[in-house]
């Protein structure tokens, strides 16, 4: 068995982070491993533009932001098995991957998990109908037809509005196909405003909200779709059916961490980020185990993702270092208006300024974050809006930190 | 002139308002100077980045992705993506390289490296 300090499962935008972090904070001995031929994780089909902003100051496309970890991985010489795919973590960091080799076994000191999310399929929606081709998830669609050339249909549905799916919409419209619609079951969208703004009413495609696909027509293709308004239970609401003559239906419902080798190692999972439960540098229910990007919690934005990795790379070279990160931690908990707050654990005698990450339960105008343990007031903040589809983040400082005794509990307040 | 505008030039994703006073476009609700040209461009010239892919006719199945170097007019984008398809572009490929010169005031650039 070989033996590295740092091993890193996943080579997207999160892993890149945490190696390149690792390295620069004392840990040569980093190796990332990866299923795919390529470092870059989902970037690698992600060819629109927005990336980059706030991490690196530029707008970039994903290839490009994916090609800035890449060089500093290299620069670094951060090794990297490529096609390995990992099949096992244990308890006492040993990781198994399966690659044209054969069988690779790695005895770490920490180990940083960064496989990051895949999509809701159909299955999961028991949407009723036949079972013809032309039904694709938005992602399978995006790697189809920006990474192989292959253009997926002609006339188009979109149920879901998350990212993805309004990215796929302007997409297919750009290489001529009709978007006939994108319905989406709640009362609002789960993307982006500017996503709103730049992919649907830019290309005049109309956005449904509380609709649903009620069935799915066809035998070998998709022929058409039957769409449906839906109550405040989210049932269908019969006479609002209409059909939708399309070849293809677009499922843009929802990211699941694929957290299948952080349950096999018997690290503790969030019911409701579907992640780990991590503390402030990352670190897992298991020791020296750390976890980070779309696998702890599904983000919206990639520059966040890269300083979460960031947080992930500082905390296990810590731990191998044996440096102190603090002894005494409280939990954190969501209070009301906000669906989770992340790290679900803080230490108190950190000695650094910590931050709150936290999604609200569902779309609010302005509104004040207020951060509490017991009666104090740890921090606030003001926004003109809120919604949960953009993740926040509140600072809590040392020195108030440092007092703290009891469960942190962050909660949203309306504003007028 | 009055108009509200969604920022589309980060995802903070502002809300603008745009007001004509005595002939100059006042902004407001913007965060940064980028969302002020955004909204100036938006009422008078709105313009776009365009993505897309562009075949690489000596490796099998690839695909090498590529962007208008800076945004072109709005209007526009339906003819630059008939000129983007009409092209083919021969391997090594290195992001920024240009593949096509000046599709309305924009020349069309790689944004992936093809070995």
């Amino acid at each position: 068995m070989v033996q590295h300090d740092i091993v890193i499962i996943g080579g997207g935008p999160a892993g890149m982070a945490a190696a390149v972090a690792a390295y620069d904070n004392g840990v040569k001995d980093v190796v990332i491993l990866d299923r795919e031929e390529d470092l870059g994780g989902i970037l690698r089909q992600c060819i629109h533009n927005g990336f980059g902003l706030h991490k690196l100051g530029q707008e970039l496309t994903g290839p490009e932001y994916a090609a800035v970890y890449k060089e500093k991985v290299k620069e670094r010489g951060i090794k990297v098995f490529y096609e390995s795919t990992v099949t096992a973590v244990s308890p006492d960091k040993i990781v198994t991957a399966r690659n044209r080799e054969g069988i690779l076994k790695i005895q770490a000191k920490a180990v940083i998990l960064a496989m990051g999310c895949r999509e809701r399929s159909r299955g999961a929606l028991n949407t009723p109908g036949t079972r013809p081709a032309g039904v694709y998830s938005a992602g399978t669609a995006q790697k189809l037809m920006n990474c192989e050339g292959y253009m997926v249909g002609k006339k188009v549905v979109i149920l879901g509005s998350g990212d993805i799916g309004l990215i796929m919409a302007r997409r297919m419209s750009l290489e001529g196909a009709k978007v006939e619609a994108v319905c989406e079951i709640l009362p609002y969208s789960g993307g982006l405003n500017r996503n709103i703004v730049q992919c649907l009413e830019d290309y005049g495609i109309p956005l449904y909200l509380n609709t649903t696909v009620a069935e799915i027509h066809g035998t070998k293709r998709v022929e058409g779709v039957t769409i449906a308004q839906v109550d405040a239970n989210r049932n269908i609401i019969e006479e609002t059916k209409r059909y939708i003559d399309c070849d293809t239906l677009l499922l843009s419902v929802g990211l699941i961490p694929e957290n299948e080798l952080t349950r096999e190692a018997g690290i503790a999972i969030s019911p409701v980020t579907s992640g780990a439960l991590v503390d402030e540098n990352c670190q897992t229910s298991i020791e020296g185990i750390f976890a980070c990007g779309n696998v702890l919690q599904v983000h919206d934005l990639v520059d966040y993702v890269s300083d979460e990795a960031e947080r992930a790379g500082i905390g296990a070279v810590s731990y191998v270092l044996g440096e102190n990160k603090g002894s005494i931690s409280v939990a954190t908990k969501a209070g009301k208006g906000v669906r989770y707050v992340l790290p679900q654990t803080v230490h108190t005698d950190s000695g650094k300024d910590t931050a709150l990450f936290l999604r609200v339960t569902e779309p609010f105008g302005k509104v004040r974050f207020t951060v509490t343990s017991g009666d104090e007031i740890l921090a606030t903040a003001q926004r003109l809006k809120a919604a949960p589809g953009e993740m926040e983040k509140l600072i809590i400082p040392a020195e108030k930190l440092a007092r703290v005794k009891e469960e942190i509990v962050v909660t949203l307040d309306e504003l007028n | 002139m009055n108009r509200d505008l969604i920022c589309i030039i980060c995802p903070r994703g502002c809300m603008l308002h745009v007001e004509e006073q005595n002939g100059e476009l006042c902004v407001s609700g913007n965060a940064c100077p980028r969302g002020k040209q955004y909204a100036i461009d938006e009422c008078t010239n709105p313009l776009r980045t365009i993505t897309s892919i562009v075949r690489v006719s000596n490796r099998e199945d690839t695909m090498v992705s590529v962007k208008t170097a800076n945004p072109i007019p709005k209007g526009k984008i339906f003819d630059a993506m008939e000129k983007i398809r009409a092209v083919s572009v021969e391997a090594p490929v290195k992001i920024g390289d240009v593949i096509l010169n000046d599709v309305f005031g924009a020349d069309i650039v790689a944004t992936k490296d093809v070995e």
